[in-house]
Order: C-alpha cells, then sequence, then structure tokens
C-alpha cells in the first residue's frame, strides 16, 4: 500500500524551528525592546501551531481506511550514496500521530507554563529558543521515515536536552550533569548508529539495502538466516539498537544520567525528561516492531532490562527526599514497565503507557514545579508538608496524577498499567515472574508518590519561616496545564478500557494498521485465547498490591515522626544506604570507566612526549652531532641521504635567530634559492 | 575560463610579487593588498565549482604544455572530483586567513608575501596531474611554511618550525624516490599521473608493496598518521592562528589527497593489499588515540590539534573500504574537517589574542562576557562532535556505514570513539566557556566584525553541507566511483601477495 503524498507534515517540525531560530538569533533583542511577552508569543504560537496541523493530520487519517492511513511528505534529497538512499521526508501513520499530539500538544501547555515559571529569568529568550529548538528535534524523530533521519531527531533533543539541563550554566553542578547526559546517551547513541550499519549491509547483502521504514517492514524477512558476527543479523541489529534505547529512556545500565538532569529547569524536566524525550527508546523500537518481532532473544533482554529498571529505580525512589529526584526515578521506574510491555512483544501496551505517562508524569512534575516555585526553588521534601491549603490547586492535581501514576482504579495508569502486567503474564514471551516483578514494581510505585504526596500536602508544616509566610498558588498559565494535564490523567485512559472490562479499546483499533503487519503480533495471538476471568483476578492482585503499598506510605509518613526513622535503621541502616545512594552505581561507573578512560589519555599523552618525541629529539640530536664532525670535510658529504639533508635543515634553521634580525626580504631571497637549488638538483 | 586553474594557481604568486614592492612603512595597504590577491582565486574558484562537470570521470580545465622536455616533464594542471574539493577549500579559507591575520605587526610585508606563495604552493599540489609538478609545488609549500611558523610563531617557534621540516622533508624524500622509480618503470619514461595509472603492472609484487609503503609515510606524515603525527601539536601550539587554520584546514588534507591521486590511482592492487593495516586499523587507532591524547591536554590549541588527528582518521578508515560510502565519506571529511578545524583555531585564536595564554584550566565562564563568541563556540564543537544536522555527521556516517562493510570490528572501535569526542569537548566548553567567570576575564569584548567575518561563512557551510551534503557530494561522486573501481580491478587482475 502506497502513503497518500502531502506537504502539509513539513510544518509540524518547521514551525518551532522557525520560532527557535528567530528567538536563538534575535531574541535578545526582542526580549529588550519589546519584553518578554512577545519572546513568548514568538514560542508558544508555532507549537500551538504545530498541534494545530497534528490535529488536521490526524482527523486526515481517521477519515481514511484504516489501511490507507499512511501520509508521507518528501522534502529534498538527503543523501544518496552506493545503494544508500534517504531523504529528508516526514512520514505520518497512526503510531506517529499520536506520539504528534502528545509532543505538540502536551508541548504546548509546557511552552504556556514556561512563559511564567521563567518569568524572573534574564535568558528567558534563550530558555525559549532551546524549548522550540527541543520541540523540533522530538518531531523530526517522530515523523521521520528513515532511520537516519530519525536519528538527527535522536541526537538533536539529546543536544537540546544538554543545553537545558545546563541552562544555568554558571553552576559547574548543572553544566556537569549536562555532560553527564549527553555522554551516557552517545554511549547508547554508538549502539544506535551501529545497528543502524549492520542493519543496512545486512539487507544490502539480500539486495535491498535501504533504511527507509516502509521498506525495512517490506523487506525485514530477509534478515532470517543471515548471521552477523557470529550473531543472527536480527538479534544483532535489534541489540544493538536496543543500546541506543537504553540510553535516551535511561533504562539500566545507561540510566544514571536521569536522575541528575533535574538539575535543569522544572518544565523542562517535565518534557524533556518525563512527557516526550526519553520515551524515544520506546518510540523506536515500536517504530521497528517488526524486525524485533524476529529476535525473541532481543526480545527476552528487553523484558528482562525493563523488568529490573521498573523494579529497581521504584526501590530508589522510596528514600530521596528531593521532589523531582523521586519523580525522575518515577520516570526510569515507568520507562521499565514500557519496555517490559515491548519485551513481551505488547507493542499497543507499550505505547499507551507511554501515553498515560505523558500525561500523569508532566502532570506531577509540574506540579512539584509550581511547590518549587511557591518556596523560592526549595525542592527538599523535608522542608515542605501541609502544602495542601496554600497550593489548593497544584494540590488536587498532584494528587489525581499521583493517583493515576499508583495505577488507582479508572485513571488512566490503571487502564495502561494492568494492561501491560497482563501481557507479562499472558503473552508467550512472558512469564509470572516478569508479572510478579511489575506487581511488586506496581506496589512500590504507589508507596513512594504515597510518601511524597503525604511530605509535601499533608501534615504539619516545615517550610522556612523566611518562605512560609510568601507561599501562594501559582498564576493561571501554570495551574491551567495542570488542570488540563490532570484531566488527561484521569479521562485518557478511557480511550484503552480493554475489552475484559467491557471496552471497545479504540486506542488499540486505532494503532492495529501499524502493528497489525504480516509478522504476527505474539501478544495477539494469545489475546485470542482471552481468559477475562483471570484478567480481572490478576488485575484485582495488582490494584491491592498497589493499594498496601500507599497504605503502607500512608501509616509511615502520616504519623508525626519516628516510624521512618525506625525503618530506615534496620539492619544497622545498611539497606536504607544502599537505596539512599542508588547502589552506588555512579561511583562504580566513576571507578571504572571515567578513572580508566583518564587512564588511557594520561598514558597516549606520555607514549607522544616520551616515546615519540624522545626518538625524533634524539635521532635530530644524534644527526646534528654527525653534522658536526662531517662538517670540516662537507664537499664530500654530498651523497644527499636523509640525515644529510636533515642535518642541512637543521643547520640552516640554527642560523635562523640571526636572519630573524635582518630583512625581511633576506627571508625570501632563501626561499626562491632553496626552490631553485631544489629544482637544480632533481633535474641534473 | 581558459587556463582557469593556472590563474587560479598562480594569481597569489603574482599577488606577492606586488606585495614585495610595496613600501613596508604601510602594512595596513600591504594587509588590503594580500586581501585583495586571493579574492580573484576565490571568485574564479565559485566559477569553477559552477562550471564542473559533475557527471564525468575525466579531468576537466586541463592544461597541459611541455616545460622540460628531455624529461618528459610537462607544465600538466587539471581537476577531477577530488581535487576540485580541496582547491574550493583552499581558496575559501586563504582569503579568511588573510583577514584573521590583520593583526600581525612583526615582518608584515614578508608574512604576507610567504602566505600568498603559500597558497600558490597549495594550490599547485591539488592541480597538478604531472609527478614532477606536483612534487615541485609540494616542496614550494613546505618553505614558506617554515618560515612562517619559524619567525612568526610562538615561544618554541624553531623547534616546532624545524620538527615540521625534518619530518616532511624525510616524508618528500621517501616520494621522491618513489616517484624516479615510477618514472624510470614506465615506457615510455613519463611523470604523467593520468600516464602512469595504474602503472604499478610494470613492477613485481614486493616492489609495488615497497613503492606503495614508500608513497604512504611520505603523505601519512602530513595526515599525521601515528607514529608519524608529533610535529603536528608543536607545529599548531607554536604557529599563529592563520597558519594553524591553514595547516590543519589544508596541509592536512594533502596527505590523504596524496594517497587517493597517487597510491590509489597508481598502485591499485597494494593499495587493495596494504589498506586494511595501513589505512583502516592505522587510521581507526588515529582516532581513538587522537581522542585520548586530546583529553589528556591542557592546552587548548594542543587539544583542537590532537582532535585533528582523530578526525583524520575518518579520512583513512573511510578510504579502506573500498565501498561509495566509504570513499565518499572519507573526502566529504576531507572538507568538513577543513572548515570546521578552521573555526576551531580561529575560535582559539580568538580568545589567545585577549587573554594572552591557552590553558584550559586558567579559563571559565566566558560565556558571561563573550556571548556571541560562545555561541560559535557552542556551534564548532558540536559540529566537530559529529552532531546530526551539521556538516560532519553526514561524513561521518558515510564513513563508519561504508567502512562497516570491510571492516565491521574496526567500525565498533571507531564508532565507539565518539564517546571520547564528546567527552573532551563538552569538558573543555564546561571548563573554559560555562561555570563561573574568572574576574579577570569580565571585561573581555566579544567578537568583533572581523572576527565573525572570518567565522560566519565557515559556519553557514557546516550548518548547509549539514542538510544539502549533495552540494559536495555531486562533486566527487563520479571520480571517486571510477577510483574505486580502479582499485577494485587491479586488486582482481593484480599478482599481489596475498
Amino acid at each position: 500500500m502506497d502513503p497518500i503524498a502531502v506537504t502539509m507534515l513539513r510544518w509540524i517540525p518547521l514551525l518551532p524551528l522557525a520560532g527557535a531560530v528567530v528567538n536563538g538569533l534575535f531574541g535578545k533583542a526582542i526580549q529588550r525592546r519589546a519584553g518578554k511577552g512577545a519572546v513568548a508569543a514568538i514560542a508558544v504560537a508555532p507549537v500551538v501551531a504545530a498541534f494545530a496541523v497534528s490535529v488536521a493530520v490526524f482527523l486526515r487519517l481517521l477519515g481514511l481506511d484504516p489501511e490507507r492511513r499512511l501520509l508521507l511528505d518528501v522534502v529534498w534529497r538527503w543523501l544518496a550514496v552506493g545503494s544508500l538512499r534517504v531523504d529528508v521526508a516526514f512520514l505520518a501513520d497512526p503510531l506517529a500521530t499520536t506520539l504528534l499530539l502528545v509532543v505538540t500538544g502536551i508541548g504546548g501547555l509546557i511552552h504556556l507554563y514556561s512563559t511564567a515559571y521563567m518569568r524572573d529569568d534574564d535568558a528567558y529568550w534563550r530558555y525559549f529558543a532551546y524549548l522550540n529548538l527541543f520541540t523540533f528535534a522530538m518531531l523530526v524523530l517522530v515523523l521521520a521515515d528513515n532511520l537516519l533521519l530519525m536519528f538527527v531527531g535522536w541526537e538533536g533533543v539529546g543536544f537540546c536536552s544538554w543545553a537545558l539541563i545546563g541552562f544555568w550554566w554558571r553552576e559547574p553542578v548543572n553544566t556537569g550533569a549536562g555532560n553527564k547526559a549527553f555522554i551516557v546517551n552517545r554511549i547508547g547513541d554508538t549502539g544506535f548508529v551501529l545497528g543502524v550499519f549492520a542493519l543496512f549491509w545486512a539487507l544490502d547483502a539480500a539486495g535491498h539495502g535501504t533504511l527507509v521504514f516502509r521498506d525495512l517492514q517490506r523487506h525485514a524477512a530477509s534478515l532470517d538466516g543471515r548471521v552477523l558476527l557470529g550473531v543472527p543479523a536480527a538479534t544483532l541489529v535489534t541489540l544493538l539498537l536496543f543500546v541506543g534505547a537504553t540510553g535516551k529512556s535511561a533504562q539500566i545500565p545507561l540510566h544514571v544520567w536521569l536522575p541528575d538532569a533535574m538539575q535543569g529547569p522544572t518544565p523542562v524536566s517535565a518534557l524533556i525528561h518525563a512527557a516526550t524525550m526519553v520515551t524515544a527508546g520506546v518510540y523506536m523500537i515500536a517504530r521497528l516492531h517488526f524486525l524485533y518481532a524476529l529476535a525473541p532473544a532481543t526480545l527476552a533482554v528487553i523484558a528482562g532490562v525493563g523488568a529490573a529498571t521498573a523494579l529497581g529505580a521504584a526501590t530508589i525512589g522510596l528514600v530521596q527526599n528531593d521532589i523531582k529526584r523521586v519523580l525522575a526515578y518515577s520516570t526510569v521506574s515507568q520507562l521499565g514497565y514500557m519496555f517490559l510491555a515491548l519485551g513481551v512483544g505488547a507493542w499497543t501496551a507499550g505505547v499507551f503507557h507511554l501515553v498515560t505517562h505523558a500525561f500523569f508524569k508532566a502532570c506531577l512534575f509540574l506540579g512539584a514545579g509550581s511547590v518549587i516555585h511557591a518556596l523560592d526553588h526549595e525542592q527538599d521534601m523535608r522542608q515542605m508538608g501541609g502544602l495542601r491549603t496554600a497550593l489548593p490547586v497544584t494540590f488536587s492535581t498532584f494528587l489525581v496524577a499521583a493517583l493515576a501514576l499508583g495505577g488507582m482504579p479508572l485513571t488512566a495508569g490503571f487502564f495502561s498499567k494492568d494492561e501491560i502486567l497482563w501481557h507479562a503474564w499472558s503473552s508467550p514471551y512472558g512469564s509470572a515472574l516478569l508479572w510478579g516483578v511489575g506487581v511488586v514494581g506496581a506496589a512500590l510505585t504507589a508507596g513512594y508518590v504515597g510518601r511524597q504526596v503525604l511530605l509535601v500536602f499533608f501534615g504539619a508544616s516545615r517550610v522556612e519561616a523566611r518562605r512560609a509566610a510568601q507561599v501562594r498558588e501559582s498564576p493561571p498559565a501554570m495551574t491551567g496545564p495542570l488542570v488540563v494535564l490532570a484531566a488527561g490523567a484521569l479521562l485518557i485512559g478511557f480511550l484503552g478500557v480493554p475489552e475484559s472490562l467491557g471496552g471497545a479499546n479504540p486506542f488499540a483499533a486505532w494503532l492495529s494498521p501499524v502493528f497489525a503487519s504480516e509478522h504476527v503480533d505474539a501478544a495477539h495471538a494469545a489475546e485470542a485465547a482471552h481468559d477475562a476471568r483471570l484478567e480481572w483476578m490478576l488485575m484485582a492482585v495488582s490494584v491491592a498490591m498497589a493499594a498496601a503499598g500507599a497504605g503502607v506510605a500512608y501509616l509511615i509518613y502520616r504519623r508525626p515522626a519516628g516510624s521512618a526513622d525506625a525503618l530506615a535503621a534496620i539492619a544497622g541502616g545498611a539497606p536504607y544506604r544502599l537505596l539512599l545512594n542508588k547502589y552506588w552505581v555512579d561511583e562504580i561507573y566513576w571507578a571504572i570507566f571515567g578513572r580508566g578512560t583518564f587512564a588511557l589519555a594520561r598514558a597516549g599523552a606520555w607514549l607522544d612526549a616520551r616515546i615519540i618525541d624522545g626518538i625524533v629529539d634524539g635521532s635530530a640530536a644524534v644527526t646534528r652531532a654527525i653534522a658536526r664532525l662531517e662538517g670540516g670535510f662537507d664537499a664530500r658529504v654530498v651523497d644527499g641521504v636523509v640525515n644529510g639533508l636533515a642535518a642541512a635543515t637543521y643547520a640552516l634553521g640554527g642560523r635562523l635567530r640571526r636572519l630573524q634580525t635582518g630583512h625581511i626580504n633576506a627571508y625570501l631571497y632563501v626561499v626562491v634559492g632553496a626552490v631553485a637549488l631544489v629544482l637544480i638538483a632533481r633535474l641534473f | 575560463m581558459d587556463h582557469v586553474l593556472t590563474w587560479m594557481t598562480f594569481l597569489p604568486l603574482l599577488g606577492a610579487a606586488v606585495v614585495l614592492c610595496l613600501p613596508s612603512r604601510s602594512p595596513r595597504l600591504i594587509k588590503r593588498v594580500a586581501f585583495a590577491a586571493t579574492l580573484p582565486t576565490f571568485a574564479l574558484g565559485v566559477r569553477l565549482f559552477a562550471a564542473f562537470d559533475r557527471a564525468t570521470t575525466a579531468y576537466q580545465y586541463v592544461d597541459r604544455v611541455p616545460w622540460i622536455a628531455s624529461y618528459a616533464i610537462d607544465y600538466f594542471v587539471g581537476v577531477d572530483g577530488i581535487s576540485i574539493t580541496m582547491v574550493l577549500l583552499t581558496a575559501l579559507l586563504c582569503p579568511l586567513c588573510v583577514l584573521a591575520s590583520f593583526g600581525i605587526d612583526k615582518g608584515v610585508k614578508g608574512y604576507f608575501a610567504l602566505f600568498l606563495m603559500l597558497e600558490t604552493g597549495m594550490l599547485g599540489v591539488f592541480v597538478a596531474l604531472d609527478f614532477f609538478l606536483f612534487y615541485v609545488f609540494w616542496e614550494v609549500m613546505l618553505l614558506p611554511m617554515y618560515f612562517l611558523i619559524g619567525v612568526w610563531g610562538g615561544p618554541r617557534r624553531e623547534y616546532a618550525a624545524i620538527k615540521f621540516f625534518l619530518y616532511t622533508f624525510a616524508g618528500s624524500v621517501l616520494m621522491l624516490i618513489a616517484m624516479l622509480v615510477l618514472y624510470f618503470g614506465a615506457t615510455p619514461h613519463t611523470f604523467a599521473i593520468p600516464e602512469l595509472a595504474p602503472g604499478g603492472a610494470a613492477f613485481d609484487p614486493r616492489t609495488q608493496h615497497l613503492l606503495w609503503l614508500a608513497l604512504f609515510v611520505a603523505f601519512a606524515i602530513k595526515i599525521p598518521a601515528f607514529p608519524f603525527h608529533t610535529w603536528l601539536p608543536d607545529a599548531h601550539v607554536e604557529a599563529p592562528t592563520a597558519i594553524s587554520v591553514i595547516l590543519a584546514g589544508v596541509l592536512l588534507k594533502m596527505g590523504t589527497y596524496g594517497i587517493l591521486r597517487i597510491n590509489y590511482g597508481i598502485l591499485p592492487a597494494a593499495t587493495f593489499d596494504l589498506a586494511f593495516w595501513a589505512l583502516a586499523a592505522l587510521g581507526t587507532f588515529n582516532i581513538v588515540y587522537g581522542a585520548l591524547c586530546a583529553l589528556a591536554q591542557s592546552d587548548l590549541k594542543r587539544l583542537v590539534a590532537y582532535s585533528s588527528i582523530s578526525h583524520m582518521g575518518y579520512v583513512m578508515l573511510g578510504m579502506a573500504a573500498f565501498t561509495p560510502q566509504g570513499l565518499n565519506g572519507a573526502v566529504l571529511q576531507m572538507f568538513n574537517h577543513g572548515t570546521i578545524t578552521a573555526m576551531l583555531f580561529l575560535l582559539v585564536g580568538v580568545i589567545y589574542d585577549r587573554a594572552h595564554h591557552r590553558d584550559i584550566a586558567g579559563f571559565g565562564g566566558l560565556a558571561a562576557p563573550m556571548p556571541v563568541y560562545t555561541a560559535i563556540t557552542g556551534l564548532a564543537f558540536f559540529a566537530a562532535m559529529g552532531l546530526p544536522g551539521l556538516s560532519a555527521f553526514i561524513s561521518e556516517v558515510l564513513v563508519l556505514l561504508g567502512s562497516w562493510r570491510a571492516h565491521p570490528r574496526l567500525t565498533i572501535v571507531a564508532a565507539s570513539a565518539i564517546v571520547l569526542t564528546a567527552g573532551y569537548l563538552l569538558w573543555t566548553l564546561q571548563r573554559v566557556w560555562l561555570g563561573r567567570l574568572d574576574e579577570r576575564y569580565a571585561g573581555l569584548p566579544d567578537v568583533g566584525a572581523g572576527e565573525l567575518a572570518t567565522l560566519l561563512p565557515l559556519a553557514a557551510i557546516v550548518l548547509v553541507l549539514g542538510v544539502y551534503p549533495h552540494a559536495v557530494l555531486d562533486l566527487i561522486g563520479a571520480s571517486l566511483g571510477h577510483l574505486n573501481e580502479l582499485v577494485r580491478a587491479g586488486a582482481a587482475a593484480g599478482p599481489a601477495l596475498r
């Protein structure tokens, strides 16, 4: 089926790019002359417009037969070398359009929120230039019709992430966090590009070298039976690409950058480090699901990594005291659930959780931002408490989003998480172990977010006196987006009510043309043998576990003090310290990779300075000594060997010192004379 | 467009003659005349770019007249897709470098006369199609460079100049020997490169390999490939800014250009035999080793110099793949590295002019007094990192994609080095441009109009070639396809040692 040629898609990324260029080049002047309002308008308008175009794309697709839902916008020939041919071309299918709506919709809300949140910052224009540029790069990633263009967006969002984490660049801790994010992502990106290369040549060997998604899907089967570097080609390619996903989506073992990324402004954390960029790995795998379907070994790795990350990050989230760090670990953990879904072949469930998570996590981050804003940049939850009365809108929206994160029934998070857990159990790639890990993670999730709500909004106020007096609710530009996102966190789940609960699951139907390809979605086969009662039972268990998690949090943190401290002191405090220090992964990585790299670097520099230059300087000294010996009878030393030439040159150099004080023209005579000499010597 | 290449090559020399006739007491006039002298070559280069036939593999704009008839030596110039790229790069960088040299106040007349001579020498190397003529230009270029570093350089200029000269001269001698062997091996004796190619068939495999290695060492010194590279950091650190730009921007390319023109063209079978170790493995080592050494540097200019060593490794790796992607990527990388590293050295020059040192640890927070400077530096650094959307991304991806087919394991190592590249560049950005401002530098002025005039054209090229790489790829594609076929055919037919 051929895609429908359009020209509307290019405007979706181009509009934010235009905003970025205008604010990037002229923003400073605009801000000085016309004020921050003008800068904000230039930044927000293109994202809203891009959202409008995205909605138009969505409606256009809805109006088509499900099998015809494919729009293609070829902008120009980008790269055509040998059998490689990739264009700057954008493709909208139901999957890409879903992401489009999330990126431009939630992105637009966060732009709006930022206009108020960043109001006091002098570099307002720079902030919005980066935020627009990020939106552009993310949209390129989503709309790319080939892997190489996707990689442009992939590293483009990484660059913007770097720039925004280190936005307050005067503090080395911020720029350091940005560098860490970029470098860890680059490790993943190395895997990504190597996967792209391996994929291209594996297909090229079968005469189908391509990086265009549609053609990849058509020819993926020709990977079967091919072996690369001793590994089945499909497994190698998908594993390498998955390395890229672990970097971008902060999965074990490359998860370490995301918590540090919280050094950036809070709306950035919401947009980039929760709702959109970090889900790129999930999107990429969903986009290439037809390759992953060929590689069960890779799927097992993905499910394992996802489950481990979901559980591990949740345990760390239990003990963090920084309001944003809790959410950061929560994001790592929730992304783990998405990978768990992908790893059991439940593509739709993974993407559904991506969407619901974007709503409730963006809401939580922006709510945290609202709290931080009200408390004049206080982020330590031990310095909060009792804020529900002072910040009523922030509190109620935060609570809704927290319920969704905790998976409370009828919220968005409930539907998407339970769909993942169901597939983790029932898919041919699933197992009771994966399900069990997921359910324990769900309990911990409810526990850490319950703890957070209690510490921030309930109990007695622990806010410093100088701050307490001026605590007031944020302006409408901030609370407005909170309300919209909270509504989404509450309602968006009803798009994906499973059939076992009597829903029509329109979300799955919408995505089905993408995922129902000739490579059978393994999870679908399982669903044919749907056991509704089993699904209810599993659902009940996970809800009960989540409720228990929240209940335990209530018991511990609703009390004035004591029980939390008592828990922390268990076994001499060792488990608590282990979690508080994030299993010391940062320290271990630094000791091995950081120090190792610097040791190698010093070794290289030493080799250059001591060994190689030692030989060079030594041989020069020897040559000079010989020249001196032979100086008396140079008439006989005209045999023109290397040493002789070198010595003559060196002697000439020695005389330079005298020449330098002389006339400039003398050098030129020397040059011309030398050229003439060389010519004469060679000719006769 | 009659004799366009000859005009382009010798107009700067004419300019040098004019400069020499000007009175020494009016340095401003000298500088302006020198700048004007580079412009006709640049303008002709633009016309050449527009008029160049992108479909043919033949040499274009050929001028050929007998020079020394008794030895069958011709004045023989022409361009194909590979050399036109380098000619354009040289014609572009020279006016910018003259502009960047306007701050020179010692021996102004000599400096600019030598610089213009250097331009003639460089262009001559790229357009020469007679090996002897190539050799003459190679030497012509060496001498002004020697004086430009040795007289106008930093505190250790003499050491650096002599080191540069000796290294290169040692290579020249090897090249001379190989050239003479090739000359006498051809029937009838000739120095004309198109007639020598592929003349390697006249020699037994062992001789072919020895010839190839002699030529390779001569060129590898220029690239510079490990272990012949240690002249580069010293030369860069001591050379004045504009000369560093020329060194890294143009001179290093002569190494890889020479290998493509001479080794590939004349000795294709030996090329195929030796490319794995001499180019692919050594190139990969260069990439990793250069990046590691860059990480260990404390002098900003030395760091950039080592980054050149690393980035030229991609050229070597791509050349050794014998795939269209690898070869096109390699030549595109030569061009891209020329523009990006030129920016990097100009940017280092900007801060050196103001602070009079280049110690990375001695800076911090320059973004506060110099925001425009910092923005351009950011662009150049991320371009050097191969950020998608900027020019080097295309060339590095083509190189690595192309080399995966031939050498997947080496490609894995080479690709991993992009992490190191990001490491040393970001760490440097953080320490010099970001962070807390050192109060000594609070009053530094931002980049001026003159500095912007040198930086912005390069920045524009970096951006344009990232989104439209075919501006260069269309130039080089046909010639490289032809060269690749030549090597593969030579490998199939050649009685090489395998």
